[in-house]
């Protein structure tokens, strides 16, 4: 009975994994066929344009990395200094209680809602205007409860025998954290980030909110440069009328992809070195 | 007063105290280096210390017995204050080392875990390479200036816990690779890196084979020229040849602490005698 049971649970997860994974086969399947035959160098170097053939990604592809690279450059150390805090010197007072319970709760915030709060803070407020700044600082705080909870899971992983041998050879608290727990939970940080970053760099919403542009003449060539990013770009071609445009559209969702699966590489091979150097 | 009921020790047993001690007479009358007087230590409410009073003698090798659960470690632990990392303890009583407080607020915890080593019951060397496990207590504490005074106090460090010639080949491998009993020399090593003036070592033994075993109990015996060492074990024989004195644990209390030849071949308690001759823990 007991055996029965196993078996069509194991079934059915192995079901629902099939289906996951076929669903989002046909999908790439879907935009590879429309936009794969567009994909060439020339769309990647050429600026959008009103000549659906002519029209590239280069502005939008350029405006995602910039903005990308400066949300992980904010999310990061704030993320992880928080989690520090929260995780190895707060946990007992009741303001990191407080703290705890929110961060949770912003995680499941919809980021519409850090657009306006970007709009208000960042574009207003700050006077950052539509700038990358700003765009990567609404993102970077729509990335940073990710971040911060996948860091304090991390921290928590790393065994106190570790800490204790630490302390035992006369090491301050924070020589502790930097020497011994952050390198061991370097790779959950990094995994989390890449979650976080993830998202962010798919995020229409928030960045239409501050106002980001959906056609721009330049690249940033800074961050105080207003910008355009690919899921805009995307959102701007889908939405015309012109069956040309769609195929681009398609296309720039496959650079998309690629971009995301790019970051992952990096955080792969970035992990495996910090791995192998305890190991190795 | 007991003498009527006391049983008469195996010989066995008595034989193997007096081995080594021989080499070198045990100075009893040695300085107080460590002084506990009515030491009570909680976990939440629960009282695992009671009322413990001993002096540690400089120069001398202590050994810690009693059964399993019985707060050997826990009293190991109050000495460096490594129990102030454990949330919701606490201490009550003395601990003077060297005549000074340990737990008043004004005493720097790191500057003392400097001078009170540890080597704990389970190894945990880092995650990191051979070297830089022995490295680690050195650099933090800014004890060498240049990289060979640093090269130089690793290789004395892991001569001095016998395992120098098994990895003087593969500094830079992870000391993960070692095995049990390697990892738990490596600690000891780190441990003498930084040259307390005591140390407590947690059944460092307990995961070695006979011959690693033995090189751990004649480093005991070299060291204890320089340092003074506590060490807590479950095997009598052990604590018979290495340690000039005894101190049996029971419930958290501390029921007996002598010479160690008193302690194994007349102990003044019933309990510590059927402990020792093994009737009863
Ligand atoms: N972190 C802890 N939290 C709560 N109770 C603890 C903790 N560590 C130890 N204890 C309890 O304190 C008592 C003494 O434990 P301790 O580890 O000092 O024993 P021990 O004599 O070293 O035993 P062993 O020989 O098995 O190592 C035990 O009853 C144990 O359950
Ligand atoms: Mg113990």
């Amino acid at each position: 009975m007991r055996k029965h049971a196993d078996r069509l649970f194991q079934a059915l997860s192995m079901a629902t994994l099939i289906i996951a994974l076929a669903a989002l086969g046909v999908l790439i399947f879907d935009i590879v066929k429309d936009g794969g035959s567009r994909l060439s160098w020339q769309f990647l170097t050429n600026i959008a344009s009103r000549n659906a053939d002519e029209a590239g990604v280069y502005h939008a592809l350029m405006g995602s990395i910039w903005v990308i690279l400066i949300t992980a450059a904010l999310s990061l150390p704030i993320g992880v200094a928080a989690a520090i805090y929260l995780e190895e010197y707060g946990t007992r007072s009741r303001v990191a209680r407080f703290i705890e319970l929110n961060i949770a709760n912003l995680a499941a915030v919809p980021s519409i809602i850090y657009g306006l709060l970007g709009l208000g803070l960042f574009v207003r407020i700050m006077a950052m205007g539509q700038s990358v700044m700003a765009g990567a600082s609404t993102l970077a705080l729509l990335a940073l409860p990710v971040v911060i909870l996948s860091t304090r899971e991390a921290l928590r992983t790393v065994p106190s025998t570790i800490r204790e041998g630490s302390y035992a050879l006369g090491a301050t608290k924070w020589q502790t954290i930097w020497n011994q727990v952050l390198p061991m939970a370097l790779p959950g940080i990094l995994t989390g980030l890449i979650l976080a970053l993830s998202r962010a760099i798919g995020e229409t919403a928030p960045l239409i909110a501050i106002g980001a542009l959906t056609y721009i003449p330049f690249a940033p060539d800074g961050i105080w440069s207003k910008f355009t990013v690919l899921p805009i770009q995307i959102f701007n071609w889908v939405s015309r009328p012109q069956p040309e445009f769609k195929v681009n559209a398609a296309a720039a969702i496959l650079v998309l992809l690629v971009l995301l699966l790019t970051m992952n590489a990096v955080a792969v091979v970035v992990r495996d070195r910090f791995q192998s150097r305890g190991r190795g | 007063m007991n003498v009527e009921r006391r049983r008469p020790v195996p010989a066995s047993l008595a034989g193997v105290t007096t081995s080594r001690r021989g080499q070198s007479p045990a100075a009893f009358d040695a300085p107080v280096k460590v002084a506990v007087d009515g030491l009570n230590f909680y976990y939440g409410t629960k009282r695992a210390l009671d009322g413990i009073s001993i002096q540690i003698r400089s120069n001398l090798v202590t050994a810690l017995i009693g059964p399993s659960g019985c707060g050997k470690s826990t009293f190991l632990r109050t000495l460096n204050r490594m129990n102030d990392i454990i949330p919701d303890t606490r201490v009550e009583g003395t601990v003077l080392i060297d005549d000074q407080s340990i737990y008043e607020s004004r005493v720097d915890v790191v500057q003392l875990r400097r001078r009170v080593g540890m080597v704990f019951q389970k190894s945990n060397p880092f995650p990191k390479s051979i070297f830089e496990n022995v490295a680690y207590g050195l650099r933090i504490n800014g004890l060498v200036k240049t990289r060979a005074e640093l090269e130089g106090r690793v290789e004395e460090s892991l001569q001095q816990a016998a395992i120098w010639e098994e990895v003087k080949d593969r500094l830079q491998e992870s000391a993960l690779a070692l095995s049990g009993g390697q990892q738990q020399r490596l600690c000891i090593a780190r441990a003498l890196a930084i040259r307390p003036e005591i140390l407590l070592m947690d059944e460092p033994a307990s995961a070695l084979d006979p011959i690693a075993t033995q090189r751990i109990e004649e480093l005991i015996y070299e060291l204890k020229k320089k340092y003074t060492i506590v060490i807590v074990t479950h095997n009598m024989q052990q604590a018979a040849r290495v340690s000039d004195q005894t101190a049996f644990f029971w419930l958290g209390r501390l029921v007996e602490f002598d010479r160690t030849d008193k302690i194994f071949t007349a102990p003044a308690e019933k309990l510590t005698e059927d402990y020792v001759t093994g009737r009863c823990g």
